[in-house]
C-alpha cells in the first residue's frame, strides 16, 4: 500500500541525506560516500516498505533490516532519526564518547537498529538467520539486508547467499549498492564483482537490476519481491557514491572521509535548494 | 573416579542436546560433522529443530546470531579448531558484542582429537574464547559434567563456548554432582601442592595425585571446569594452602587455564606456578593416549613434571 507519493520520498530522503552530512561532519570522520549512494533505499525501506513502529522498536512481528555494510551508519542514523526513532538532533553526537550512535551499527545502543553490523560478509548470514527463525516459527515477517558492491568480495556473503538459496527464504530481500566505488578505487580494478546478477541468480536468487535512486523503480523492485515465492530476491541497484553532493559524487575519496566546514556549508546548501525546489514541484 | 567407565564429552553432548530438547526449546546448527560432534543424537529426537548449515562455519555463526536476535536459543556445533579458530572474529563481532543467546558446543578441542594430527588440534581456543567480553568459556572432564554444563549453558542468557573432547575419558563424578559455573571443585583435598585443571586432564591430575601420595606428597587437586569466569576464591585460598601451583590441560601453555591462573595468582597471591600443557608447538598424528604420554599430559607425564619442578 502507497503511503507517500515520490515527491515526498524524494524530499525525506534529501533530508535523511542532510541528516548524514550532518552526523559525519560533526564526528569529523565517517562514512557519507555510501550512505548517500543508498540515502533513496533507506528511505524507501523505513518510510515506505518495512512493517515497523518508532515507537516500539521490538515489536516482535516486526520486518528487520541489518545493514550488512555497517560504516554506512549515518544513512541508518539518519533514517531513523527522520522516522521517529530519536532525535534528529543527536545525529550530531555521531561517534563521540558516550554516544548512542557508535560508529558502527550497535543493536544494545540504538533503537531501530536490528542487529550489530560493520565487519563486512557478517550481516548477510544474521540477515538469513532471521529470516530462516521466521520460517520456523511460520512467523509473515521479512528481512531486508544491504551490502556494498565492495562487500561481495566477502567470501562469507556467498556462504549465506548459498544457504538463502538453497532453503528458498522467499522472506529475505538482499539488496546491493552497486555505486561502483570501494576505498582502494573502482570495484572493477579492485578486483571485480561483476556480473553481480547472474551471480545470485546462480544461487537460486530472483535477481531485479533497478536504478536505486529512481522510486518507482524502487517500488516496483520490492513489489515483485513479495511477489516471489520460494526463493529470496536480490536486488541490485545502480547507484552515484556521494549522490546529491555535488563534489562528492561518483569519488571514492569519499568513502570515509568528512567534509570541512566550507565543504559542510556548500554540502547542506545544495541539499536545501533541492528540498526547495523538490517542494515547489510537489 | 571409576576407570572402567570410559566416554568422550561429545557423546553426552549430543546426548544432552536430545535429553533437555523436550525441557526447553532451543535450536541446534552443525556444519556437516552432525555424526562427529553428535548433534545427530539430538537430530534423530527432533529433526525439525537441527540445521545443517554445510560447511560453512563462518555463516553458519551468523545465521545463528540472526535465529537469537528474534529470542530463540541457538547451538552451534563444529570442531573446535572451527568454531572458535576460523570463526574467531565472527563470535567476536556477531555473537559476542551482541551478547546474543548462542551456546558453542566445540568438539574435537586439544591433541585428544588424535589421527588427524595438528590441523585439526585446536590448542588455542581457551585462549581465543575467553578474550571476548561476556563469553563463558566451560571445559567440562566427564560425562556427566559435559551434560550438566549443557543445561547451565541454556540457563545463561548470553554467550557460552563449551569444549568437548573427542576421545573417551573417565567419568569422575556420580549423578548426584551438581555443576556450579562459578564454583570449581576441589576433586582432591591436599595440603603440599595445588594441581589446576581441566577437561581430560582432570583424571590425569588425579592419576598423578596418587602417585605423588605414594611419594609422601600431598597433592590437591581442583578441577577448573570453567575458565571463564575463573573462579579466583577457591584459586587463592589452595594457594595460599600449598604455596605451589600446577596446571595441566590439554591446550598451550599460552592463554589457556595456565595462564588464567598466573594472571590471577600474579595479581592475588603470587605463588610459584607452572604450566604443563603442550608447550607452544604444533600437535602431531598419533592416536590419543599415545599423544597424551607424548605430550606429557597422561597421569604419568603430570606425575614425573611435579615431581622435577618442586
Amino acid at each position: 500500500m502507497q503511503k507517500m507519493d515520490n515527491i515526498n520520498l524524494q524530499i525525506t530522503a534529501t533530508k535523511v541525506r542532510k541528516g548524514i552530512i550532518e552526523a559525519v561532519h560533526s564526528a569529523g570522520s565517517g562514512h557519507p560516500g555510501g550512505s548517500l549512494s543508498a540515502a533513496d533505499m533507506f528511505t524507501y525501506l523505513y518510510f515506505e516498505e518495512m512493517n515497523i513502529d518508532p515507537a516500539d522498536p521490538r515489536k516482535e512481528d516486526r520486518d528487520r533490516f541489518v545493514l550488512s555494510k555497517g560504516h554506512n551508519s549515518p544513512g541508518l542514523y539518519s533514517v531513523l532519526a527522520n522516522r521517529g526513532y530519536f532525535p534528529v538532533e543527536d545525529l550530531k553526537t555521531f561517534r563521540k564518547l558516550g554516544s548512542y550512535l557508535q560508529g558502527h551499527p550497535c543493536m544494545n545502543e540504538t533503537p531501530g537498529v536490528d542487529m550489530s553490523s560493520g565487519s563486512l560478509g557478517q550481516g548477510i548470514s544474521t540477515a538469513v538467520g532471521m529470516a530462516l527463525s521466521g520460517k520456523i516459527s511460520g512467523k509473515d515477517y521479512r528481512v531486508y539486508t544491504l551490502l556494498g558492491d565492495g562487500e561481495i568480495q566477502e567470501g562469507q556473503v556467498w556462504e549465506a547467499s548459498m544457504f538463502a538459496g538453497a532453503r528458498n527464504l522467499d522472506n529475505l530481500v538482499v539488496i546491493v549498492d552497486n555505486n561502483g566505488l570501494q576505498i582502494d578505487g573502482k570495484v572493477e580494478d579492485v578486483c571485480s564483482v561483476y556480473p553481480i546478477d547472474k551471480k545470485f541468480e546462480a544461487f537460486n536468487f530472483e535477481v531485479i537490476n533497478i536504478n536505486g535512486h529512481d522510486f518507482g523503480e524502487i517500488r516496483a523492485a520490492f513489489a515483485k519481491a513479495r511477489e516471489t515465492k520460494g526463493k529470496p530476491t536480490a536486488i541490485i541497484m545502480k547507484t552515484t557514491k556521494g549522490k546529491d553532493v555535488s563534489f562528492m559524487e561518483d569519488k571514492a575519496e569519499w568513502h570515509g572521509k568528512a567534509p570541512n566546514d566550507e565543504q559542510y556549508a556548500i554540502a547542506i546548501e545544495e541539499l536545501d535548494k533541492k528540498i526547495a525546489e523538490l517542494e515547489a514541484e510537489g | 573416579m571409576n576407570d572402567t567407565v570410559k566416554k568422550a564429552t561429545r557423546e553426552s553432548y549430543g546426548e544432552a542436546l536430545a535429553s533437555l530438547g523436550e525441557k526447553y526449546d532451543f535450536l541446534v546448527l552443525d556444519a556437516d560433522l552432525a555424526g562427529a560432534t553428535k548433534t545427530s543424537t539430538f537430530k534423530k529426537a527432533f529433526p525439525e529443530r537441527h540445521i545443517d548449515c554445510g560447511i560453512a562455519e563462518s555463516n553458519m555463526t551468523g545465521i545463528a546470531a540472526g535465529i537469537a536476535t528474534t529470542g530463540k536459543t541457538v547451538f552451534i556445533s563444529s570442531f573446535a579448531m572451527f568454531a572458535a579458530g576460523r570463526n574467531f572474529e565472527q563470535v567476536r563481532n556477531s555473537i559476542g558484542y551482541p551478547h546474543l543467546n548462542v551456546k558453542i558446543g566445540a568438539t574435537h578441542a586439544g591433541i585428544t582429537v588424535g589421527e588427524d594430527g595438528a590441523t585439526h588440534q585446536c590448542l588455542e581456543d581457551i585462549a581465543l574464547m575467553r578474550t571476548i567480553p561476556g563469553m563463558k568459556v566451560i571445559v567440562p572432564a566427564d560425562d556427566i559434567e559435559a551434560k550438566a554444563c549443557v543445561e547451565a549453558a541454556i540457563n545463561y542468557e548470553g554467550p557460552v563456548y563449551m569444549r568437548f573432547g573427542r576421545a573417551a575419558v573417565p567419568v569422575i563424578y556420580d549423578e548426584n554432582y551438581v555443576f556450579d559455573m562459578d564454583k570449581a571443585v576441589v576433586v582432591r583435598e591436599g595440603k603440599d601442592v595445588t594441581i589446576a585443571a581441566c577437561g581430560v586432564c582432570v583424571a590425569s591430575a588425579l592419576e598423578a595425585a596418587e602417585m605423588l601420595a605414594a611419594d609422601g606428597i600431598d597433592a590437591e587437586v581442583i578441577n577448573f571446569h570453567t575458565i571463564k569466569p575463573l573462579d579466583k576464591d577457591t584459586l587463592v585460598a589452595s594457594a595460599s594452602k600449598t604455596g605451589r601451583v600446577f596446571t595441566v590441560e590439554e591446550h598451550s601453555v599460552i592463554g589457556g587455564l595456565g595462564g588464567a591462573v598466573c594472571e590471577v595468582l600474579a595479581e592475588e597471591n603470587p605463588v610459584k606456578v607452572t604450566r604443563i600443557g603442550v608447550n607452544d608447538v604444533f600437535g602431531q598424528s598419533g592416536p590419543a593416549k599415545d599423544l597424551m604420554k607424548f605430550y606429557g599430559l597422561d597421569g604419568e607425564g603430570v606425575y614425573k613434571t611435579i615431581k622435577e619442578n618442586l
